[in-house]
Formats: C-alpha cells, sequence, structure tokens
C-alpha cells in the first residue's frame, strides 16, 4: 500500500501510457510548459517532450477536433480540457464528431479518444468555472463517461481507457485531486461496473465523483444513530451499471441519489428513474434525490455551500426516507 | 488581393480527357440524384454540386491515392472522384446496407476508409478540426500525406475556421484548406457575410500561403492544388486555396432561390466548367464530337449501373439499429452493444 494523490495518481497513469505506448500522447492548455492547470503534468514535458506534451491555444474546438483527428488516424490522445465550462467550447466537436462518426460511418470510423477535464464546485470560482455538466455528457450514446472518486480510480481508469476503441470522457472533480489514499495493489474492477463502498442493510445512497467522501461522511453519522447506510460509487454514468444499482436497492428497499449537478434532467433523475422503472415494487419509500441548487453557483462561500450537496442535505434525505413506514 | 496563383497555363495532355469523364460523371450522377430525389427514392437534405464539378475534380487530380479528404455536405463529387465506387454512394442515399455507410449517414455522409475518404460532414466548418488531426498525425508520425479538406466560403465566417487555420499553421501540419467559394453560404451573399470578402487576406494573416484560382477551370486547379501538395507533402505545412466557383442549382431540394437573380445563374451558366474543359481538349485536337459522346454515354452508363445496384440493395435488419454505436465486442456486451 502505497499513499498518493489523486493528482499524483492521474499523472503517474499518463505517465505509464506514454511509456507503454507510442502512440498516446497529451494535448490540451497549459499542459507543458505551465505544468498543467491543476498541476497533473507536471514535470512530464521534461520527460517526453513538447511533441507528446503538447501546448495548445485556447481553442478547444480545433485542438478536440485535432484529437479526434489523430485518433482517427491511429494515434492515441489524451486531450485534457481545463474544465468542464470550457468544453462548451468544443461540444460540436464531441458530439456531432467524436460520438457519432462511428455509427455515421456505418462502423468504419472509430475514435479511440480520451478526454480529461475538471469538473464541480466548492473552490469559490463562480458561475464559468464550478459546474457539474458530466450528467449532460451522460446522455449522448457513442461516448464512454466515467467519473474517479478513489486514487485507485484515478490511476486505474486511464489505460483501460485508452484501449477503448471509442471515445471515454474522464470527469476529474477538482477538489479530489489533494485527496489522499492508499493506492491498492491489483487492478482496479471494470470500467463500466458500480461498486459498492460501503455496505449497508437500510438504504441505498448512489453518487459519484465529488460526491462519495461526503456520502461516506454520512453514512458514518448515520451509523451512530443505528441506520445503515450502503454507499454505491456509480464510477461510469454511460454506462450505467443497473445491475448493481437494483441489486442493492433489492436488498435495502430505499435510495437517495446524490449529485452535484442541478437535479432538473440530470443524471440523478436517470438513476431514480431506472431504480423505479425496475425496482418499484422493491421500494419502501421514495426515491429522492440531494442535487446542487438550481442556480449558476455563486462565488460567495455561504451561498455556493448552501447550493452544493453536503453530508448535513444527505443525513436529512436518508432520514426522510428511512422514517416513511412501509 | 495578397496572392493570386497564375498557375501556368498548362499544356493539355492526353491523359487530361480523364478530367472531362470525372466531372461527367459527376454531373450525370448528380442529375439522377435530382431526379431520384423528385420521385421520392433519395430522402432527407439533397445537396447538388452542378456547376461546381471542377473543383472536386481539379483537386481530386493533384491528390495522391494515400492521400488523405475530408468534405462537406455537398460531397457526392469528391467521393467519386476518390474513387468511391458510384453504386455505394447511390445506395448510401437509398438508405441501403449496401451503402458506403451502410445507409447511416444518407447523402450528407458519406465514408469510405478504404478510399481515406473520411466524411461527409454536415456542420459547417465541423470537418476542418478532424483534418487537422488526421494531417497532425501524419506529421507526428513523419508520413508524407497530405489532407485535403473541403469547405464553403460560409465556413470562414465560423470560429472554427479559424481555429483550424492557426493551429495548422503553427503545427506546420501537411493539410490544403480547399475553400469552395460559390458566394453562398446557403442564401447569405458573402458580401452579407464577410466584413472583408477577399478570402486570402484573412488566410495570409495565418502565416500560410492563400491563392485565389478560378475555380471553374480544372486545369488551374488542378495546377494550384499540385503546387500546393508539393509544399505540404514535402513539410512545409499548410496552404489555403479559393476556388472561385458557381453552384447552378438550388442549395438544397427545398430552395426557392429568393436570393439570387435567374440572370446572375445564367451568366455563371456560360462559364460551364464541363462545356470549358470540353472546348479546351478540342481546340488541342485530344477530343471530338464523337468521343464526347461516347464519354457521356459511359457516364450515364456508370450512373445507370450504380442505380440498378442502390435499387437491387437491402434493408438492414432492424435488430441493427444500434450496432456501430460502439465497437461490436462480441461475447463482452451481448448482441446489442448498448451501453445506456
Amino acid at each position: 500500500m502505497t499513499s498518493t494523490t489523486c493528482r499524483e495518481a492521474m499523472r503517474e497513469a499518463i505517465r505509464e501510457a506514454m511509456l507503454a505506448d507510442d502512440r498516446v500522447f497529451l494535448m490540451g492548455e497549459d499542459v507543458g510548459a505551465y505544468g498543467g492547470c491543476f498541476a497533473v503534468s507536471k514535470g512530464l514535458l521534461d520527460e517526453f517532450g513538447p511533441d507528446r506534451i503538447r501546448d495548445t491555444p485556447l481553442s478547444e474546438s480545433a485542438f478536440v477536433g485535432a484529437g479526434i483527428g489523430a485518433a482517427i488516424a491511429g494515434l492515441r490522445p489524451i486531450v485534457e480540457i481545463m474544465t468542464v465550462n470550457f468544453s462548451l467550447l468544443a461540444l460540436d466537436q464531441i458530439l456531432n464528431n467524436a460520438a457519432t462518426l462511428r455509427h455515421m460511418s456505418g462502423g468504419q470510423v472509430g475514435v479511440p479518444l480520451v478526454i480529461r477535464m475538471t469538473t464541480g464546485g466548492g473552490r469559490q470560482l463562480a458561475a464559468q468555472h464550478s459546474h457539474s455538466l458530466e450528467g449532460w455528457y451522460g446522455h449522448i450514446p457513442g461516448i464512454t463517461v466515467l467519473v474517479p472518486a478513489t486514487v485507485d480510480d484515478f490511476r486505474g481508469m486511464l489505460a483501460p481507457a485508452l484501449a477503448d476503441p471509442d471515445p471515454v470522457l474522464i470527469f476529474e472533480h477538482a477538489l479530489l485531486y489533494n485527496a489522499e489514499g492508499e493506492l491498492s495493489a491489483g487492478s482496479i474492477p471494470p470500467i463500466d461496473r458500480a461498486v459498492v463502498r460501503r455496505s449497508g442493510r437500510d438504504v441505498t445512497i448512489v453518487t459519484y465523483g465529488g460526491s462519495l467522501a461526503k456520502c461516506l461522511v454520512a453514512a458514518d453519522q448515520l451509523a451512530g444513530r443505528g441506520i445503515d447506510a450502503e454507499v454505491i460509487d456509480l464510477r461510469s454514468l454511460r454506462p450505467l451499471d443497473d445491475a448493481t444499482l437494483l441489486d442493492s436497492v433489492a436488498r435495502t428497499h430505499r435510495a437517495v441519489v446524490v449529485d452535484e449537478g442541478w437535479r432538473s434532467g440530470s443524471i440523478s433523475a436517470e438513476v431514480s428513474a431506472r431504480i423505479t422503472e425496475h425496482a418499484f415494487f422493491d421500494l419502501d419509500a421514495p426515491v429522492l434525490r440531494v442535487c446542487c441548487a438550481e442556480v449558476p453557483l455563486p462565488y460567495a462561500k455561504h451561498l455556493e455551500d448552501a447550493a452544493l450537496p453536503s453530508v448535513e442535505r444527505v443525513v436529512a434525505a436518508v432520514d426522510e426516507v428511512v422514517n416513511v413506514r412501509a | 488581393m495578397t496572392t493570386v496563383a497564375s498557375p501556368v497555363p498548362a499544356t493539355l495532355a492526353p491523359s487530361d480527357v480523364e478530367l472531362l469523364r470525372r466531372m461527367l460523371l459527376v454531373r450525370r450522377f448528380e442529375e439522377r440524384c435530382a431526379e431520384l430525389y423528385s420521385a421520392s427514392r433519395i430522402r432527407g437534405f439533397l445537396h447538388l454540386y452542378i456547376g461546381e464539378e471542377a473543383v472536386a475534380v481539379g483537386v481530386g487530380a493533384a491528390l495522391e491515392d494515400g492521400d488523405n479528404v475530408v468534405a462537406t455536405y455537398r460531397e457526392h463529387g469528391h467521393a467519386l472522384v476518390r474513387g468511391v465506387p458510384a453504386g455505394a454512394v447511390m445506395a448510401e442515399m437509398f438508405g441501403k446496407v449496401e451503402g458506403c455507410s451502410r445507409g447511416r449517414g444518407g447523402s450528407m455522409h458519406l465514408f469510405s476508409v478504404d478510399h481515406r475518404f473520411y466524411g461527409g460532414h454536415g456542420i459547417v466548418a465541423g470537418g476542418l478540426p478532424v483534418a487537422l488531426g488526421l494531417a497532425l498525425a501524419d506529421r507526428m508520425r513523419g508520413v508524407p500525406r497530405v489532407t485535403a479538406c473541403f469547405f464553403g466560403e460560409g465556413a470562414v465566417a465560423e470560429g472554427e475556421f479559424h481555429e483550424t487555420m492557426n493551429l495548422a499553421a503553427l503545427w506546420t501540419v501537411p493539410m490544403l484548406f480547399c475553400c469552395e467559394n460559390n458566394l453562398y453560404a446557403m442564401g447569405t451573399a458573402l458580401a452579407r457575410s464577410e466584413s472583408d470578402t477577399d478570402l486570402t487576406v484573412k488566410a495570409a494573416s495565418y502565416g500560410m500561403p492563400a491563392w485565389s484560382v478560378d475555380g471553374m477551370d480544372v486545369i488551374a486547379v488542378r495546377e494550384a492544388t499540385r503546387r500546393a501538395a508539393l509544399q505540404a507533402r514535402a513539410g512545409g505545412g499548410p496552404v489555403f486555396l479559393e476556388l472561385r466557383t458557381y453552384r447552378f442549382r438550388a442549395h438544397s431540394m427545398y430552395d426557392p432561390e429568393l436570393y439570387r437573380s435567374k440572370d446572375e445563374v445564367a451568366v455563371w451558366r456560360e462559364r460551364d466548367p464541363i462545356d470549358a474543359i470540353a472546348r479546351r481538349l478540342t481546340g488541342a485536337a485530344l477530343l471530338d464530337a464523337d468521343a464526347l459522346e461516347a464519354l457521356d454515354a459511359a457516364a450515364m452508363e456508370e450512373v445507370d449501373a450504380a442505380v440498378a445496384f442502390a435499387d437491387a440493395g437491402t434493408d438492414e435488419p432492424l435488430s441493427d439499429l444500434t450496432r456501430h454505436v460502439y465497437a461490436d465486442r462480441r461475447g463482452e456486451r451481448g448482441p446489442e452493444e448498448e451501453r445506456t
């Protein structure tokens, strides 16, 4: 067991991929000389040079599209977008090309591209650097959407993403980069599987990414009051691992979904709908959701804190579903 | 205008009859498409290239077999010129599984990786960044291949055009920016959409050669493209070619053409690029009336065969509806390959 941070884990994953396969290169804004906006790629320019640690101008659409073209041509690009809000400038390329070309060409044009970007709030960066739009991306067929929450997943998801013949988007919650953890020996579970991070009998809390830690703290607090919560880390928003969710709900009969995205039309709505569609008769209470308040994230700390899911709101939601008498 | 290419007037060679043959094939193919559209055999959007054939044929003649092409939604001619069989193109428009995109793309989204023909892009300027990436991969691997990217002058108003021009020049990728300037972005005249209608000025500002070429003259297009490809292939970076042309037909089958006069169209029709090269070949004693008739008959025959091939095509089974969204992973994800 080695202690590391999510930032170092991702850096080591990139380094390992570049050493193992000379088709792999990293491209994005300030990934080279600056060392990465979040210092993920720090030091890699010295090791691999400017051709493979490729700084780009502020041209999200062109460099994401260039990643698509290079992937079609047989390379294995990793494109870094600084934040999910900036990815909207490249949405044409991600949706109309990366996700679409294989199908529209009748299976001929595969796009084995990995796009990494930060997501999430909690840093007082206000309404153009803090949103959680990974749920939107989960709407799109043709791509895979990964949301690592642990050092193991930050370390282990990149290699299978690069091995995938289709586009994979990895959303890294910015608050997790400094999070420390023990790196497990051995490989991670398949990237399209949700994982039970804490077993429990009374209620299923479904979450991912930056909200996992909050849910685990909430579960500990609930345990002190005799409520035994199971916590599921989705790890992938597309595909969604229905089997793991439904198996848990069949045992606990209650579910709360926690998601930093806005509630309306969110990934938590999708999770809730699937539980309702497939496990309606297992449920003893309505599925509840804890989401971001429906507001562009404000700067002031007390307002931002109030907008984002918190341990307290998770605990309150669990209390509510547990108190429904079947 | 900053840089106008005045290509050396090439002496015509007997082999140049091939240019005429290709232009006739494209013309006859598209005339048939229009008929088939009226007969409801082809649906969706159908954008005809009639009048612009010298551009696709001229550029195509200057490329090598191993070069890449990325095109727009007005790309039947480009696909045919690159060697995609006319039957596979027609079958695609019939929505048949024998189509070059298995009926998933239709008229706007022709693909053939075997011919290094990477679409068929329906988002104006959306193909440019992809072409940049194809060229970047060759640059990084030292492959002497050129990527020709076609787009209309309307794309010059898009941010993706400017981002891609900048990066292509910055990274000196082997890419040809083939701007098909037919003067109208759908119905919007160039002067109503560009602050400076000299597109070579904008292009040159990115630090790449920018040449304006008579796009109704197939020889001029070929010669300029040859020069550009030579530079790009040798590592000299991208070139911008403004190919001045004109669309004789409506933008699509739904266009009543309220935005231009019949007189204007008539003036351009006088400059029909097929008539022009036929006259030159005849003048050079490389073609006579019988030979022209034979070429035209052969083109019609090829189109007939393409329609027959498409007619005999089959519908893809509905059970395959969700195939090709992801690569097939048989045994791993079950038959439907769905990832929802």
